[in-house]
């Protein structure tokens, strides 16, 4: 469904002058029929801009792409009529109400002004507008105006509908909603593609996965796939102030060790939380029940005793720590 | 076709996002209301030297000054519309489907056109228990040569914005435009009153024929060079601004 290869974007500060930023430096996926795809990373990474070109909005300075079997560069007109594209902010007017917002999206896409009005009723049903769409979209929550964007997105009947991080802001019930519509598209044929900063999003709702940093593809494939490479266990450690650059300097030579990272935080090592988790040593061991204890020996003999040892299968948090030597949850 | 289908759908969205923003309306209704009766008596007297011996002759050469700044002013000022438009994600949603780039442009700018035409109907109405007469064929005209200073404007405005991309840098651009053009075309008070180099300098500036062209049809003087000169400069104009707001239309909002 999607195929592109070193796919580019830099953007001229302003005024034109100094030098342009790479937004996006090389992007290389493949999207299959009927998955649904997230593009995985931090806020900064170019998942924005790489969705945005994919949907024809940005052209790219180079790389090539088939997106829903046409070619981006010379037929964005035709790709633009099989795909849907939903921003990240939305997009509806506060003066109007959904229905109105439906028919008139279904009507710029060409589509007759009956076939509209039908359209929209079955948008309103389909995604559960009934209560509220004939409301001012003015009035909605962030949920409901969230799930008036998804029906906009796709009342054209897209086979690939892109969604910029489709949850971003939501409650946990809202979010909940949103995917279980994402996976009704599906089921209905779509492919989807979504951007997101969340592990759990990547992981509970996406099929695959491209994990995308600083304008690069760093990883792609299945959640399980990209856990599995992650050679072993995790295992978190909870040091007292001060005790981690002694831990670190004993630890990084041993052979059984495969790497050693800080995870969550607030990466300062003051002892004072960043976000709610104190901050954690993270060690990659081949087999952590039998590391363990010799794990502790080698500590204790260097005289730092940790406060919380805990042991963690990989998370995509680690994917992404291992593959691009940071932490994905920073911000 | 698809060009004048597309270009309906987004005028009859920007009207139905107008009809239901009442402070717009009051405000747009307000305003000119304002200049008309708290200003426009203070002419009689101002006007004097210009041949203006009763309310009548002031209101003559007054109302069309005003229709025409508020079709000027009117029309700059929209590109602020626009941005917050943009930045409410509305222009995007309509740039991922196939529809017009020039339409999404031209429905804007018209529904700009017919909100400013009502107006200058609504300040020619109340102008009329002042005295103010104008031939019905004349009015037709002069509202021919106000839609195409509005669609102009707009355009223009629409053009600035979208180079300009911020509403803090807007103002002072637009201001900074607007300003002398409507001074420099005798607006408020004719340029006869002016000294020789103002007029000189008004001449270049084709907001002020259509001024003039505007006070001839309300002079009943339909014939008078500044009429038919009017139209064609604005006309001109018109097509340069909307090509050119197009083009950067086209491009920036692909």
């Amino acid at each position: 469904m999607i195929v592109t290869q070193g796919l580019r974007k830099s953007f001229a500060t302003r005024g034109g002058r100094g030098t342009p930023v790479d937004a996006v430096r090389g992007i290389d996926l493949t999207v299959g029929p009927g998955e649904i795809f997230g593009v995985l990373g931090p806020n900064g990474a170019g998942k924005t801009t790489t969705l945005r070109m994919l949907a024809t909005l940005v052209r790219p300075d180079g790389g090539e792409a088939v997106v829903a079997g046409a070619d981006l560069r010379a037929e964005p007109a035709t790709v633009r009529r099989r795909i849907g594209y939903v921003a990240q902010g939305g997009g509806t007017a506060d003066a109007v109400t959904a229905r109105e917002e439906l028919v008139l999206q279904a009507r710029m896409y060409g589509i007759g002004k009956a076939e509209a009005v039908a359209r929209a009723g079955e948008a309103m049903e389909a995604f559960g507008l009934g209560e509220f769409g004939d409301r001012p979209c003015g009035t909605y929550s962030g949920g409901q105006r969230r799930r008036v964007d998804l029906a906009l997105g796709v009342i054209h009947r897209p086979r690939l509908l892109f969604l910029d991080e489709p949850t971003v802001g939501l409650d946990p019930p809202s979010r909940a909603q949103v995917w279980e519509q994402i996976r009704r598209l599906r089921a209905d044929g779509m492919t989807v593609l979504v951007s997101t900063h969340y592990l759990e999003e990547a992981d509970g709702l996406c099929d695959r996965i491209g994990i995308v940093d600083h304008g690069r593809v760093v990883a792609e494939g299945t959640p399980e796939q990209l856990k599995k490479e992650i050679a072993g266990d995790a295992v978190g450690l909870v040091l007292r102030p001060g005790d981690r650059p002694r831990a670190e300097e004993v630890l990084r030579p041993l052979e059984w060790v495969s790497g050693v990272e800080t995870a969550g935080g607030d990466g300062a090592d003051d002892g004072n939380e960043g976000d709610g988790q104190p901050p954690e040593l993270r060690l990659y061991v081949d087999d952590a029940p039998s590391a363990l204890p010799q794990l502790l020996r080698v500590l204790q003999a260097a005289g730092v005793d940790p406060v919380l040892v805990q042991l963690r299968r990989p998370s995509l948090d680690d994917v992404f720590l291992a593959r691009t030597g940071r932490p994905l949850d920073q911000d | 076709m698809k060009l004048l289908r597309d270009t309906w759908l987004v005028f009859q969205r920007q009207v139905l996002i107008m009809i239901r923003t009442p402070v717009w309306i009051a405000v747009g209704i307000l305003q000119p209301l304002c200049y008309l009766l708290l200003f426009a008596p203070l002419l009689k007297s101002a006007l004097a030297t210009s041949g203006a011996h009763s309310y009548a002759d002031a209101y003559r050469i007054y109302v069309p000054g005003l229709l025409s700044a508020l079709a000027l002013m009117g029309g700059l000022f929209t590109g602020f519309a626009l941005l917050g438009e943009l930045r409410a994600g509305i222009v995007e949603r309509s740039r991922v489907t196939p529809v017009s780039r020039v339409a999404l442009l031209l429905g804007r700018a018209l529904r700009e056109v017919v909100a400013l035409l009502i107006q200058a109907l609504l300040v020619t109405l109340l102008a009329l228990p002042f005295g103010l007469t104008v031939r019905p064929l004349y009015l037709l005209l002069a509202f021919l040569l106000l839609g195409l200073t509005a669609l102009m404007a707009s355009s223009v405005s629409y053009g600035l914005a979208l180079l300009v991309g911020g509403d803090a840098a807007l103002g002072p651009v637009v201001n900074t435009i607007a300003q002398p053009l409507a001074l420099l075309s005798g607006t408020l008070l004719p340029l006869a009153l002016a000294p020789h180099w103002l007029r000189t300098a008004a001449d270049w500036n084709p907001c002020y024929w259509a001024v003039e062209g505007m006070r001839a049809l309300f002079a009943g003087d339909a014939g008078a060079p500044a009429v038919w000169r009017a139209l064609a400069l604005m006309a001109g104009l018109t097509a340069l601004a909307v090509a050119w707001s197009a083009r950067l239309f086209a491009r920036r909002i692909r």
